[in-house]
């Protein structure tokens, strides 16, 4: 019987082993595709690998409908120069592996130019894959690493506005609130810790005192450990570098543990989902975001908003409720591919010469400036903050 | 905070993990003492009665209607699963029944994903109100509720096993299957009751978790395997062990992540059921040898 037992404990384990390797590595991918061909000029293909289901859904979600939405609307009016574009989306499942298959296939394809990923795990996973196939990739998400160094990066670009922008955002307004001890949580993840090294990076700077620093897993349930060490230490503020689930959890946590400090947050938990699972803990909750959260309460002089207008109008109209930042930056990275094949034609090459010229383009994420040195093109006027208040985001000062 | 308070916060928020884990260990042990299966799909039990539980509160039911009829609709799930594919391959070695259960989870895995996406859900509280403060360390309503939880099954199960005819029942049928059918102990009928119970636990310690844990259609897979790992510390037979291991774990995970660093955490959790296993495969508190015959 002890024998048998004992087998049975370690059949269990051996399968349980080979379960998470499966679940790990993924099996198969699905994916759909949008446009027809009703003309007869030849059709345009682009690819996009998003973050759809997995832990990183609530980014790939909008960011498809945002995607769907546009190539319809691009392709009803005529698409780029008469033909009609065919868009392929792929889900990485927010794996790195998956990722990289996705966007061999899409290169196999043919495609242009591949969209993605949403978040900062999977992008980086295919640099590889773009840099040597030579294609141009638009990525969504927001670590600097996927842009720098751009000698590195010649091939790729992103929309989302860098951890460095963020984190600039945010060092300001301490230095504003005479902050000068602050404790750091982030997920252990490339989101994470590309927000741990700009921060800590800009902390020293700005003479900032980052007295904890530690991070929890995307997977945890329960942040309270690492936010006891906050408060036992003298911590001014808490920044916390996460999206949604874990974000909100370590924000209810914050809440249940009686914290009164400032509880920052990144752009990451820019989304309706934040603040409804974190059941009310949200309030009070300061961030810097893109402009679009709060296109209402932005004067109408800002160069943006009457592209945010249209692009919330658009969206709203189609799928019900208002749109994310997330959604924005597929909408950015959309436009700014078509652009670019509009002036350089099917040629990968000369889509990529044509994105680094990018001057001046007014998008929902902000306006881009590409160089040769900055492939994201955003800069602090990109962001504003905001605050938590009745559950809705409110512009800060 | 000073540093009393915040190992009392700590072994809080242990607690609360290890009640979670478990329950999740309680509901393997349960099904292991009754058909000697380890039942690989548990931790999918815990996820689609919460989901079930968040839909049905969704729609206007009270909290109570929600909780009941998700609990025995996915009781009813592990008796169609039983009858299924369990029963059909009795006559198969227990490795062949465990990778089955396996192919169970992937699959209710798999149907979650169609039902519910990829969202997060999270249902509110059980009650109102903030954390309560005991020596400067916070621990929410939620947790009490937990924690009752744990100790009913516990008491339950205990009473069950130990004090009824039935209990004994199901216990002989699992050393001999031969004996205890001319005993007149129907076996078939034990192991639809176990994976009954099983799926009725799982539901609603998933129900019980969600306002704590939030839910996705894959979190049954890493409660699964905690479950599992708190089983096998108390034993894998022993319903005392199962939640004595999980609030170790909770414990040792909470401890390890707030006083060395959070990295190790998993770490310390399979260095600890390696040592068990190696050095005390039958559990910790170990009752196999009044199993031998």
């Amino acid at each position: 019987m002890k024998r048998s037992l004992r087998k049975s404990v370690m059949a269990s384990l051996l399968i349980l082993l080979l379960a998470t390797s499966v679940l790990a590595s993924g099996c198969g991918s699905s994916g759909d595709s949008d446009g027809e061909g009703v003309t007869g000029e030849e059709q345009y293909k682009i690819g996009a690998v998003l973050d759809i289901s997995g832990k990183a859904s609530s980014l790939g979600t909008p960011e498809r409908d945002t995607l769907q939405m546009m190539v319809k609307q691009l392709n009803t009016q005529g698409g780029i120069n008469g033909h009609q574009v065919d868009l392929t989306i792929l889900d990485n499942k927010s794996d790195e592996t998956e990722a990289v298959l996705a966007a061999k296939t899409l290169i196999e394809k043919d495609v242009l130019a591949v969209l993605g990923c949403s978040s900062s795990g999977p992008s980086m996973a295919m640099l590889n894959t773009v840099q040597n196939e030579k294609v141009p990739m638009i990525s969504l998400a927001a670590a600097s690493s996927i842009v720098e160094p751009v000698s590195e990066r010649q091939w790729v670009f992103k929309t989302a506005q860098s951890d460095k922008v963020t984190v600039g955002k945010i060092t300001n307004y301490l230095r504003e609130q005479n902050i000068n001890k602050v404790a750091f949580l982030y997920m252990n993840n490339a989101y994470g810790d590309g927000g741990r090294k700009a921060f800590s990076e800009a902390a020293k700077e700005n003479n900032i005192e980052v007295l904890v620093e530690d991070k929890f897993e995307a997977s945890d349930k329960d942040m309270t450990p690492q936010l006891t060490r906050v408060k036992a230490s003298q911590a001014e503020a808490l920044i916390i570098w996460a999206i949604p689930p874990s974000a909100s959890i370590a924000t209810k946590n914050f809440k249940d543990l009686g914290l009164t400090i400032p509880l920052i947050h990144s752009h990451g938990v820019g989304n309706q989902k934040f603040i409804d699972l974190a059941q009310g803990a949200a309030e009070g909750v300061i961030l810097p975001i893109g402009k679009l959260t709060v296109a209402q309460q932005i004067p109408d002089t800002d160069p943006q908003k009457e592209v945010l207008q249209t692009y919330i109008n658009n969206y709203t109209q189609k799928y019900g409720s208002p749109p994310d930042s997330f959604g924005g930056y597929a909408w950015d990275a959309f436009n700014l591919v078509v652009n670019a094949i509009e002036k350089a034609g099917p040629d990968r090459a000369a889509i990529r010469d044509e994105l680094e010229k990018t001057q001046g383009f007014t998008g929902i994420s902000g306006v881009f400036n590409i160089s040769a040195q900055d492939h994201n093109g955003l800069d602090e006027e990109s962001m504003v903050l905001v605050q938590i208040k009745d559950g809705k985001w409110q512009l800060l000062e | 905070m000073d540093t009393p308070s915040q190992l009392l916060q700590l072994l809080f928020t242990g607690l609360t993990l290890g009640s979670i884990y478990a329950l999740i260990g309680l509901a393997l042990v349960t099904t292991f003492n009754i058909t000697g299966i380890l039942n690989l799909a548990q931790g999918e039990f815990v996820t689609i009665g919460a989901l079930l539980a968040i839909s049905l509160y969704a729609t206007g039911l009270p909290l109570a209607a929600a909780f009941i009829i998700a609990v025995l609709l996915v009781a009813a799930l592990g008796g169609v699963l039983e009858r299924c594919a369990i029963q059909t391959a009795r006559q198969a070695s227990a490795l062949t029944l465990i990778i089955i259960t396996l192919g169970l989870s992937i699959f209710l895995r798999g149907l979650a994903l169609l039902v519910w996406g990829t969202e997060t859900y999270s249902l509110p509280a059980f009650s109102e109100g903030g954390p309560l403060f005991i020596g400067g360390a916070a621990i929410t309503p939620q947790s009490f509720w937990i924690f009752g939880l744990t100790a009913l099954t516990l008491a339950g199960l205990y009473a069950f096993f130990e004090l009824t005819y039935w209990g004994k029942a199901v216990k002989a049928a699992v050393l001999n299957r031969t004996a205890a059918r001319l005993m007149g102990i129907n076996p078939n009928r034990l192991s639809l009751l176990a994976f009954l119970a099983s799926g009725a636990l799982g539901a609603a310690a998933g129900i019980f978790i969600a306002p704590v844990t939030m839910t996705t259609y894959d979190m049954g897979f890493m409660l699964g395997v905690k479950g599992f790992v708190a089983a096998v510390i108390g034993g894998l037979n022993n319903i005392g062990g199962a939640v004595l291991g999980g609030i170790l774990l909770g414990i040792l995970e909470s401890f390890s992540a707030g006083l060395i660093s959070s990295g190790l955490k998993d770490a310390f959790a399979i260095i600890i059921l390696i040592g068990v296993l190696l050095v005390r495969p039958q559990g910790i508190i170990g009752s196999l040898k009044e199993r031998k015959i």
